[in-house]
């Protein structure tokens, strides 16, 4: 009786840990070692101009990658003034550089008016929207924060991330700039970037 | 009567001291407003931020509760805030309180005047009209000039302006 009772839980342990070890490597096969890096994610979105684009607009060329709304009062206008300002600085330099502003607020921004709006920058940015379930995706890949915030007249504003993301020519993450950065470690970063890629 | 007569005079007086602007300086009451400014806006932007600096030299607290003007549908009194890589607005629903003897500034990166549902651009160069509403001070015109679109005060512009640079956008397009 005694021997019976061990062996069962001798048993009990061997199938407890058989359980451990397959359900670990399943894990294991499942998430190798940076699985998702940041940055990476699947979406469908619109551009400016009315065309469907996707995750590999990012590669092929190194990007600086924005996310605002055309009702944004001031860090909008002012990164994309910054923007102006750095392929300015950048020149020649930067002809291989490619910028995105990626509304977060898709229900008003049209690609006409993104295209517009963004348009003054350089010809080397383009708008981007989308429907709200697929700015969702790209933003979370991003971890970009964004909320709306009703206002007293029945409108609303943004609350968002403020950081330009800078990615290289795989569309990997190489960095940030962050808001009212000086232009020159701005340029600089976009500098390294454009080395890099 | 002839008591309640004179305070309704005095009050009718008060609603329409008219601004006396010397100097670069707007006065209203004990308010000194300096430093107006906006930003030329980009294309289809339906919004643009107004700024300047409010000295109040009295001996009560005043409060900037309303703002009007003929080229937005509303005009709110907001607060911009960053709280790490996030940028956060707030609508200032019980007005901006200008304490006594303190100096309030209305500037990028914090409080401003938030003109929404422009019905025109606004042009580098050229002004942009707005009726403040102060508690006590009462009302008072201004008129904001235009800077570049990433100017940070009232003096960069000025200087922007004397060394005949245009603002990024401008050079750009």
């Amino acid at each position: 009786m005694a021997i019976k009772t061990v062996r069962l839980w001798l048993w009990g342990a061997v199938v407890a840990l058989a359980l451990t070890a397959g359900v670990g490597a399943l894990l294991l096969r499942q998430s190798p070692p940076g699985a998702t890096p940041f940055g990476t994610g699947t979406y469908s979105l619109i551009d400016q101009n009315g065309k469907a684009v996707d995750q590999t607009l990012f590669v092929g060329h190194p990007s600086a990658l924005f996310f605002g709304f055309t009702h944004c009062p001031e860090v909008c206008p002012t990164t994309m003034a910054e923007m102006a300002g750095w392929f300015e600085a950048l020149g020649d330099e930067g002809k291989d550089l490619r910028a995105y502003f990626v509304s977060i607020d898709p229900e008003r921004d049209t690609p006409e008016m993104l295209g517009d709006y963004v348009s003054w920058v350089s010809d080397r940015i383009t708008g981007v929207t989308g429907t709200p379930q697929e700015i969702a995706k790209i933003a979370e890949s991003w971890g970009v924060y964004y909320q709306r915030v009703p206002l007293d007249d029945g409108g609303y504003t943004m609350d968002h991330t403020a950081l330009v993301f800078l990615l290289d020519d795989k569309g990997a993450f190489q960095g940030t700039i962050s808001y009212g950065e000086d232009q020159e470690t701005a340029v600089g970063k976009l500098r390294n970037l454009l080395a890099k890629s | 009567m002839i008591r309640t007569l004179h305070a309704a005079v005095a009050a009718i007086l008060l609603l329409v001291t008219p601004a006396f602007a010397h100097d670069g300086t707007t006065h209203v009451g004990e308010l000194n407003i300096t430093q107006p400014f906006t930003r030329a806006t980009l294309p289809n932007a339906p919004v643009g931020g107004g700024f300047l600096t409010i000295a109040n030299t009295g001996a009560e607290a005043d409060r900037l509760i309303d703002a009007s003007s003929a080229v937005a549908g509303d005009v709110q009194i907001h607060e911009m805030a960053m709280e790490g890589d996030v940028m956060k607005m707030r609508e200032l629903a019980d007005g901006l309180e200008i304490p006594a003897g303190a100096t309030v500034a209305l500037a990028p990166g914090g409080f401003h005047i938030m003109f929404m549902g422009l019905n025109q651009a606004f042009v580098e160069g050229e002004a942009v009209p707005v009726t403040l509403v102060f508690e006590k001070a009462g009302s008072v015109e201004l008129a904001l000039p235009v800077l570049g679109n990433a100017a940070k005060s009232a003096e960069q512009g000025a200087m922007e302006m004397g060394h005949g640079t245009a603002a990024p956008a401008a050079a750009t397009k």
